[in-house]
């Protein structure tokens, strides 16, 4: 179990001048493009590292956005591009996927695997007009605490000031399959 | 009026290929013909809507559904024979997953429109004029059927009973599955594909296959595969890896990749997103130590970037059946 003891409500002004302030809903002043835009984030986190790093941030009581949803997986190799397009069908205005470092995998090829997937992935999501900032892949190890922190308040600044996914026209109902 | 249970096939935005298939069966159209009575086949027979109408509910023993729900049209159809009928079976892989017409959710109703009566060379279409559902002319309003935003699977649209995937399906599994009905032999769970098999088309395909590395992917018209060898080792896209096994692995037996048209095994949601995932793995980007993590994107792109169409080749048969179903618009 992990207690990040994520906090994005009391961002601290001189925390550059992004323009959305951190979901400070409070503040009605703020130059946000997006009003009140919380973007919902899915991150697919290897447990070797990416986790452990989660952690880490955790551990240090490191702020940061508490958009992302961590789903802990054994391995980034492990994560199937059906889970990223499942997130975004179910309403996900982000994907992260976080890897090991190259050479630290615990199963030796698993993220190099990940970001090759990760690439053609990017490659097709263009042509269903999803944007490829919308689905990031990124390298933490187990110390780097500070990197997780990094990664997650950019990938929330970038999709808060794109907005939220656009919508499906919805067909009727779900094939019964 | 005989005895005989009531066949019917109907077409929605189909090719006709179906229809075909189904006569593909050669002299056993004989057998179909003793044991059914088919009544109602807009392609082969006269039979009309106001016919079927008429006719008492779940009337007719099997309908074999085959063509997407591209319009209005389809759709009134669909709830019409689903009513009309016992056994309602989502025939090949447009009613299944959208197949080829199913391609077009890679784009809007108005960009169709715009290419197909608009920016056209070869249209002449002076005033602009676009289908509408309804249009004034002096006699009255005119009315056609809507075209729908989306490509749709029947399943979306009615509860279909079964799935035969296939584009079209083979002969000799739509000829297991009259069998199956005629000698009364349990079917399977409703929801079901039938006449098909549950793994994947390299099961059946009799090709060498060993270690997997590519290095560059080629397109069919760049290479002349070697006739022995798997030919996604040789670099040519073959979707057999995530497709349905259930043809026999004909397109390979050519010299041909399998393209998809059995859509995705049992238990696989999305075709190309496992396409995607075993690809993906079985890129060679060459020594790998000490790369770095911007080198090792770079690489990557360069050998993805001979697949010119990810979406128009993963997803050729399966787009409306698939996760996100096309372009999110």
């Amino acid at each position: 179990m992990k207690n990040q003891k994520p906090e994005t409500k009391r961002k601290k002004p001189e925390d550059k001048k992004r323009s959305a302030s951190g979901g400070a809903k409070s503040k009605s002043s703020k130059p946000a493009v997006n009003g009140d835009f919380e973007p919902k984030i899915v991150g697919f986190l290897c447990n070797w590292c990416s986790y452990a790093g989660a952690d880490k941030a955790g551990t240090s009581q490191v702020k940061y956005p508490p958009n992302v949803n961590v789903v802990k997986v054994m391995c980034s190799g492990r994560v199937d591009p059906q889970f990223v397009m499942k997130a975004f069908e179910k309403g996900a205005d982000g994907v992260i996927i976080l890897a090991c470092h190259p050479g630290d995998c615990h199963y030796k090829e698993g993220n190099y695997k990940a970001a090759q997937r990760h690439r053609m992935l990017l490659k097709l999501l263009g042509q269903f007009g999803i944007e490829k900032e919308r689905c990031r892949f990124d390298y933490v190890s187990a110390g780097e605490g500070d990197k997780f922190v990094k990664v997650i308040k950019d990938t929330v600044d970038t999709i808060r000031e794109m907005g939220p996914m656009k919508k499906t026209k919805k067909s009727t109902s779900e094939r019964t399959e | 009026m005989s005895g005989k249970p009531k066949l019917s096939m109907y077409w929605a935005t189909a090719c006709g290929g179906c229809e075909i298939s189904l006569v593909n069966i050669h002299e056993k159209v004989l057998d179909v013909d003793a044991n059914f009575e088919f009544m109602f086949c807009p392609c082969l027979l006269d039979t009309k809507k106001k016919d079927i109408e008429a006719m008492p509910d779940k009337g007719i023993a099997i309908t074999l559904f085959n063509g997407a729900i591209r319009t209005e049209e389809n759709e009134e159809m669909a709830r019409l024979l689903r009513k009309k009928s016992r056994v309602l079976i989502a025939y090949g892989s447009c009613s299944y997953e959208g197949c080829i017409p199913g391609l077009s959710n890679l784009h809007s109703r108005e960009d169709h429109f715009k290419t197909i009566y608009l920016d056209n060379p070869t249209v002449d279409n002076p005033s602009g004029v676009v289908p509408t559902p309804e249009t004034a002319v002096p006699e009255g309003t005119l009315r056609i059927p809507s075209f729908y935003e989306r490509v749709k699977t029947l399943s979306d649209v009615v509860d279909a009973d079964y799935f035969i995937p296939g584009c079209p399906p083979e002969p000799h599994q739509v000829w297991n599955v009259i069998e199956a009905v005629v000698q009364g032999r349990q079917l399977p769970p409703a929801g079901s594909v039938i006449g098909a098999g549950a793994s994947a088309v390299c099961e059946e395909c009799e090709r060498k296959k060993e270690d997997k590395k590519i290095k560059k992917f080629y397109r069919t018209y760049e290479m002349i595969p070697d006739r022995e060898k798997c030919l996604l080792e040789q670099g040519i896209v073959c979707m057999g890896i995530a497709t349905r096994s259930g043809c026999g692995a004909l397109c390979p037996k050519v010299n041909m990749p399998c393209t998809g048209c059995y859509g995705p095994p049992e238990g696989v949601l999305d075709q190309g997103a496992k396409m995607i995932a075993a690809l993906g793995s079985i890129i060679d980007i060459g020594d790998v130590k000490g790369l770095s993590e911007e080198e090792i994107a770079k690489r990557a792109d360069a050998v993805i970037s001979s697949i010119p169409d990810p979406a128009g080749t993963f997803y050729k048969y399966s787009l409306p059946g698939s996760i996100l179903k096309g372009r999110i618009s």
